[in-house]
């Protein structure tokens, strides 16, 4: 039934919105499509899986861990390939073809460092409570998704609107010339930006992964599309806009699924966001995209 | 007066262009000193490269001393060599107030902002009227004025004006003038880029006049006002 479906949508909403938000912030501060941030996502997942089986780690430290893992990942890359090219002045579409090289590269690694078979997390790891509010089965799982994705989220909107890092990743996104000459240290806060961005999307890895309880090498996939399509329906580079953007997606593909075809939930929804940007082609939230020099 | 940066020999190349070709300057601590030319003459190259944002092709650059000419921007910045760049230097699509805070960013003393930023609204009331608004909504005169005060808040010692007059109405740009000349009274030194040649010359102690990249001129600035060049080439004869 509906409420049981709007629940579901939540859950997958709220992963989608955490991923699509660190998308949108390297895009916003070091203005990159970062196609690896895929490949993080189950990085993450297959980090907290490890800290869970070979470490024995309970289960808020192995979501700490991947946190930790997938945001050393995401300041690799930034220093080693995305660095490399700002110094470089490479055009706009280099470093997002050098992030799909990344991508690869840890979908490849993952599989062969785990085999390509689905990876489960062992029994008695996963909350196993569950109420029943009305007719809606609640699992303490979703609820536990749902409140770490939205006390994130809020950390960050928090971070960006009233500290001065937040006010100094602003200033980059909008000039990293006007940043700069306000001393602000630009590089080190690409490498912050991407540490962070990066960890959200391994903690949102490690989020999927458990509510489907199935880990994949390609697992990064279909979210990167989604990810892709949150940030440009919501308008790319605004946070606000990966929030929404994330949870429209996360409920156009659960009611779609629901109440129009089980086979051809995407189809719709992304059909639907084709519409949305037939009329609103720069996003709901979005600006025009060229910034200052 | 004492010495508080000396530029020898400074070049900055765009690729096979070489936009400034062997500068020697001084500014003297406390005074205001002008950089005029016409529009392309190398100017802002010159400022970009004095706050590290370009790097030199050869030369040195020396601040109270120390040589600067490596440094990465931020910490120029740190060092107390603050520049509002040319244009829309301000942050749209920040607030008037954020704008002002973030000044201070590269400053340790926290409990010192709020004396400067009380300063900044004494010297700007207007900014203070209008603190919650977005910056981008100011008009060009207020923006001027903000990018000025935000640079103020970094509690600078040498201040690096890039065309402040640019694209403002006539009062505005007398008000700017009188602004700078206000500021550099309060003891701070100030070096202006200009092509306003004759309003920037009138409130400079030194000048230097600068063509293709090249310093042709120098004097004081009341010199260089009743020189017959600088009258024919830049004050309209």
């Amino acid at each position: 039934m509906l409420e049981q479906q709007l629940l579901n949508a939540l859950t997958l909403g709220s992963v989608y919105a955490l991923f699509a938000l660190g998308f949108t912030l390297v895009f916003g501060v070091l203005a990159v499509i970062n196609l690896s941030h895929g490949a993080v996502f189950m990085v993450g997942s297959y980090a907290a899986l490890a800290l869970v089986t070979r470490l024995e780690a309970p289960l808020w430290a192995a979501m700490l861990g991947a946190m930790l893992v997938s945001g050393t990942l995401g300041l690799l890359v930034d220093m080693l390939i995305l660095k490399p090219l700002r110094a470089r002045n490479a055009p706009h579409l280099i470093p997002m073809i050098a992030t799909i090289g990344v991508g690869i590269m840890l979908t490849s690694t993952a599989q062969g460092l785990f085999g390509a078979e689905i990876l489960r997390f062992p029994d008695g790891i996963l909350p196993a409570g569950e109420f029943v509010v009305g007719d809606v089965h609640v699992r303490a799982l979703e609820i536990a998704i749902v409140a770490i994705a939205f006390v994130l989220m809020a950390v960050l909107f928090a971070v960006l609107k009233r500290t001065q890092l937040g006010r100094a990743l602003r200033a980059i996104a909008e000039s990293p010339k006007a940043a700069w000459l306000l001393g602000i240290n630009v590089e080190r806060l690409f490498h912050i930006t991407s540490f962070a961005a990066a960890a959200l999307g391994g903690i949102a890895g490690v989020l999927i992964g458990l509510n489907f309880n199935a880990i994949t090498p390609q697992m990064g996939q279909p979210i990167l599309h989604k990810g892709i399509a949150a940030i440009i329906l919501g308008g790319m580079g605004d946070i606000r806009g990966a929030l929404f953007g994330g949870l429209f997606l996360g409920f156009a593909e659960v009611i779609s699924k629901a109440y129009l075809s089980s086979q051809m939930g995407d189809a719709v929804a992304f059909g639907l966001l084709f519409l949305i940007l037939l009329v609103r082609p720069s996003g709901l939230f979005g600006r025009k995209l060229e910034r200052k020099a | 007066m004492s010495e508080i940066l000396r530029v020898h020999d400074l070049a900055v190349r765009y690729g096979h262009i070489e936009a400034v070709k062997g500068l020697d300057f001084r500014l003297n601590e406390g005074e205001i000193t002008a950089l005029v030319g016409a529009n392309g003459a190398g100017k802002s190259t010159t400022l970009l490269a004095l706050s590290g944002l370009l790097k030199p092709s050869r030369g040195r650059i020396e601040f109270q001393g120390e040589d600067i000419t490596r440094l990465a921007p931020h910490q120029i910045v740190q060092r107390g060599v603050v520049q509002v760049a040319e244009g829309r230097a301000i942050l749209t699509t920040l607030t008037v107030a954020e704008n002002l805070q973030l000044g201070a960013y590269t400053r340790p003393d926290k409990a010192g902002v709020g004396d400067s930023l009380d300063e900044v609204y004494q010297l700007f009331p207007r900014l203070k009227d209008r603190a919650a608004q977005f910056a981008g909504n100011l008009s060009g005169g207020e923006q001027q004025m903000l990018a000025i005060g935000r640079a103020l808040m970094a509690k600078p010692r040498l201040l690096l004006l890039d065309e402040p007059s640019m694209g403002l109405a006539p009062l505005m740009v007398q008000e700017i003038f009188r602004t700078v000349s206000e500021i550099n009274r309060a003891g701070l030194t100030i070096l202006l880029v200009e092509q306003n040649v004759r309003q920037a010359l009138k409130i400079a102690r030194q000048g230097y006049v600068i063509e293709t990249g090249k310093i042709v001129l120098s004097d004081s600035g009341e010199n260089l006002l009743a020189n017959p060049k600088v009258e024919e080439a830049y004050l309209g004869g």
